[in-house]
């Protein structure tokens, strides 16, 4: 990073939730390094085929557009006011009450104004009224309209790209108005004219060649696995063996790459390992990976709609070519969101899989009957239930969890009972974050929609600032230690906002929870935890933290 | 000072004056029965045609925002409102939006202190809303009276309840027969009193405000106002506004003398808003029960929501993946469709 990071005292000082007294259309825009993710790499906007590949610097007068970016631009609005009703209503039935202006984390953290979401989806609004309305051609600025300039695009791309499309602002309108479909929207339109940021087209570009975010070749992706068995082996004395690609398996099983690559998201992705052994070693369950749809996440989707469909069909390609019955999916946020409102749509009928049936329980996943992809969560919270898991949850003793809901499992599926009752059956002590930032009403990481690059650290560290300080309060209370999730860019994003602003407080997927607490059939003794640390020093140390407190 | 709400103040000023120099004028026929029977038509057309400008617009995904548990395993108790599987479940959840403005009812206000945050509950948009709706709604169903002969009976129950709290001041002389004091209208002009004055009050509301938020508050504080006025002050001869409102309904327009201008005053500030209205965001009135992030249900995973124009995209296929990757693949022992020499011959015959 270029400049010197402020430290959490200077952040919090200079948060001041009163507006500028000129007018918001005045205020001229200052594009801040810190702020801002760098412009797509062109290699990765040629491999996909999106327009206007070429380099150029957000920081630059010149943003090189084609010749004609204005008519793009208006006629990409035009076709999606027909193509999305949400638009066409959110465009015009805000009344400006302001009821989501202080629910978005990124206002909250930074103060910016147009980081209200009906300020940011005013960005839009205004140019929609001036190209779209009689009265806003009537009456121009009078009526918030403004003619789309030079300016007001780069306005655009830079406020677009500081909404991580939570839906929290939607949940709190009374009309349901929704600032993160203004954005997916926003996004595609700058797409058109060649704006997009690297930490999105890169691993866009890379998933739709390598199957995967991250590149990873698929003899590379197993080396990694094979990295997790060797580890695996070394904590419990019990060889895994994961299968790529088997035909004929019962289940796909598909999750973020992200857990392959990096701690703590690793431990996650042990857990799975550990979970399907199990499985397979007890009842004969026939679970197969894949390197080519080795992708659970889906930065597509902060794309266009078209390039999460492309991105997303792997998923049903494989399967199919595969002859599974049904997919299982990993912890992961966005994911899930594109699974349960998008796929099926986008990509189905899935009707060469089968309606997902647990074999080992029997129970029929009749919500996910046309999708046919049940999240890891169900499927571990039914073993669970009808007992079938042989779980040592004092080796999670030291732990003190609370739960992090992540935005679109939470907002766009409605997840919530069933990572808290896997939690609750492999953890002794669970306690929740207040009810104003949990559930349905949950704070985002802050780094989430593609937001997670480097040279934004400052946007990230202010906008997870409410699920910090939140994270901070149980910390206080309760003496909270583990922060879980079931999102892999939570995995990625929280640690480095813990360490910013609640240095005591660790990340952990959910399947590292169970792993660390299943007992493996022919294991030796569970000395360390898959983190490699030693389970009596941990325990020694969190009782003398309770009996100091 | 705002140039917004100036702006907004003095376009309803205008309009005020427009109406009273053309009454003084003697444009009756112009202000009580053409621009009446005009407004009604800008209305109707233009509402109808923006509902189905919205109606003719896709819904390419199924994309409610889900508030509460979906209904997933069978032991585990799901949120019929807020996450709703069935089109009843969604019903429920509408009336509650429309009929209660419930999201509005989660409102909180975020405050920071000594570095900590805060949410508390933010009652006040939620009550003032929702005075200011049921009150509009109620003055509205009231004025039918003027529209119907006889007055419907429901009518007359409804201002029998909005006017149960009666002001009469009957000492000997000063007779001031104040007739039946309808609540609804003071309740309306307080609450719109009310939003304005958060409009101003509320640092960032005031900034987010356009004129166009102003202007239909302006306006409708000038319609109740006429309309106080008329009842309680200045006595307008309501036999004779009635036969002109029955005329128009009738169609066979009279301008009865003598009904006073502050009548014609109030008329023309509804046609204004009854015009106004389909090209304002005051259309939420219809555009709430088109809202996808509400009136969907929420089993996207159970049942296959379609979209009417699902583009075909390229897509890198396995088959390209494993000609790319096969001598990698093989030699890290992963399974491949077609062995490497195969392939091999193969890509020689292309070439
Ligand atoms: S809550 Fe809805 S109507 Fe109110 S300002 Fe925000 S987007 Fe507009
Ligand atoms: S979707 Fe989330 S990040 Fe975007 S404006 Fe709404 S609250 Fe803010």
């Amino acid at each position: 990073m270029a400049e010197k990071q402020p430290t959490p005292k200077e952040m919090l000082d200079r948060i001041d939730y009163q507006p500028p007294h000129v007018d918001w259309m005045e205020t001229p825009l200052d594009i801040r390094k810190g702020m801002y993710c760098y412009a797509a790499n062109p290699k990765s906007v040629a491999t996909l085929g999106l327009p206007n590949a070429r380099p150029w610097n957000p920081l630059d007068a010149d943003w090189k557009l084609p010749e004609n970016w204005q008519q793009i631009i208006h006629e990409g609005f035009k076709e999606r006011l027909e193509r999305f009703r949400s638009v066409k209503v959110f465009m015009d039935i805000c009344v400006r009450c302001g009821a989501c202006a202080d629910k978005c984390h990124y206002f909250i953290g930074t103060g910016d104004p147009k980081n209200m979401p009906v300020l940011r989806a005013e960005l839009l609004r205004s140019v929609y009224r001036n190209d779209f309305t009689r009265l806003g051609k009537l009456l121009g600025k009078a009526n918030g309209a403004r003619p789309l300039t030079l300016d007001v695009l780069k306005e655009w791309w830079y406020y677009l790209f500081q909404c991580s499309e939570c839906r929290r602002c939607s949940l709190f309108c009374p009309y349901g108005i929704d600032t993160a479909e203004i954005t997916i929207f926003g996004r595609e339109l700058l797409n058109l004219v060649g704006l997009n940021i690297d930490w999105i087209a890169t691993p866009v570009s890379n998933c739709y060649m390598n199957g995967n975010h991250l590149g990873i070749q698929p003899h590379a992706f197993k080396d990694m696995l094979d990295f997790f068995v060797d580890d695996i082996e070394e904590k419990t004395g019990v060889k895994v063996a994961p299968k790529y690609m088997k035909k004929g398996a019962d289940i796909l099983f598909i999750t973020p790459s992200g857990d392959v690559f990096a701690d703590p998201g690793t431990y996650t992705a042990m857990g799975y390992m550990m979970l399907f052994h199990y499985l397979e070693e007890k009842y004969g369950l026939d679970v197969t990976w894949s390197t080519y749809a080795s992708e659970g996440g889906n930065f597509g989707f902060f794309t266009s709609h078209e390039t999460m469909k492309r991105l997303n069909a792997k998923m049903y390609a494989e399967a199919k070519r595969l002859g599974v019955k049904w997919i299982l999916g990993g912890e992961c946020g966005h994911m899930w969101r594109v699974i349960n409102q998008y796929m099926d749509t986008m990509n189905g009928p899935a009707d060469f899989l089968d309606v997902p049936v647990n074999p080992i329980t029997g129970t029929r996943f009749e919500s996910a009957r046309s999708t046919k992809m049940v999240h890891i969560t169900e499927f571990t919270a039914d073993l669970i239930r009808n007992g079938k898991l042989d779980l040592d949850p004092a080796r999670n003793d030291h732990l003190k969890v609370t739960y992090h809901d992540s935005c679109n499992p939470s907002r766009g599926m409605g997840l919530f009972e069933e990572p808290r009752y896997v939690i609750n059956n492999v953890c002794k002590h669970f306690y929740e974050m207040p009810a104003n930032t949990i559930r349905e009403q949950t704070f985002c990481c802050g780094s989430g929609a593609g937001l997670n690059a480097g040279e934004n650290m400052e946007l990230r560290l202010s906008g997870g600032l409410p699920r910090a300080n939140a994270v901070k309060h149980v910390h206080e209370k309760y003496g909270v230690n583990m922060l879980a999730c079931v999102c892999a860019i939570d995995r990625a994003a929280l640690p480095t906002l813990m360490d910013y602003w609640v240095p005591e407080v660790q990340v952990t997927g959910v399947h590292e929870l169970v792993a660390n607490a299943l007992n493996l059939p022919g294991q030796a003794e569970r000395t360390t935890n898959l983190r490699g640390e030693d389970l009596e020093e941990l325990k020694a140390q969190a009782e003398g933290e309770t009996d100091e407190g | 000072m705002n140039r917004k709400y100036v702006t907004a103040f003095v376009a309803v000023f205008v309009l005020f004056l427009v109406a009273w120099a053309g009454v003084s004028i003697g444009l009756q026929w112009l202000f009580g029965v053409v621009i009446p029977y005009l407004a009604v038509l800008l209305f109707a057309v233009g509402f109808v045609r923006r509902v189905m400008g919205w109606s003719r617009s896709a819904v390419p995904f199924a994309i409610p925002t889900t508030g509460g548990q979906a209904k997933s395993l069978p032991w585990i108790a799901y949120s019929r409102l807020d996450n709703p599987s069935s089109k009843w479940e969604v019903v429920g959840r509408m009336a509650f939006e429309i009929l209660t403005f419930r999201s509005l009812f989660r409102n909180t206000r975020t405050k920071m202190q000594a570095g900590s945050l805060f949410y508390q509950l933010e009652i006040f948009l939620w009550v003032g809303a929702l005075a200011f709706h049921y009150a509009f709604l109620t003055v509205l169903l009231r004025h039918t009276r003027f529209f119907t002969e006889p007055v419907l009976w429901p009518i007359q129950i409804l201002e029998n309840i909005d006017s149960f709290f009666r002001v009469e001041i009957l000492y000997p002389g000063i007779q001031f027969g104040l007739p039946a004091v309808y609540l609804s209208g003071l309740v309306l002009l307080a609450a719109v009193v009310y939003l304005a004055l958060r409009r101003v009050l509320i640092p960032s509301v005031r900034y987010i405000s356009i004129a166009s938020d102003w202007f239909p508050l302006l306006l409708i504080f000038g319609i109740a106002f006429s309309g106080v006025l008329m009842r309680y002050v200045t006595k307008v001869d309501i036999n004779a506004a009635k036969q002109l409102t029955m005329g128009l309904v009738t169609f066979r327009p009279t301008v009865p003398d003598g009904i006073g201008a502050v009548f014609y005053i109030h008329l023309f500030l509804v046609c204004v808003l009854l015009a106004y209205f389909p090209h304002s965001k005051l259309m939420h009135l219809a555009g709430v029960f088109l809202s996808p992030t509400r009136n969907l249900r929420a089993d996207t995973r159970a049942y296959r929501h379609i979209n009417p124009w699902n583009h075909p995209v390229h897509l890198h296929t396995y088959q390209e993946y494993e000609d790319e990757f096969r001598e990698k693949m093989v030699e890290a022992g992963l399974p491949v469709d077609k062995p490497l020499d195969a392939s091999a011959e193969a890509n020689a015959d292309k070439e």
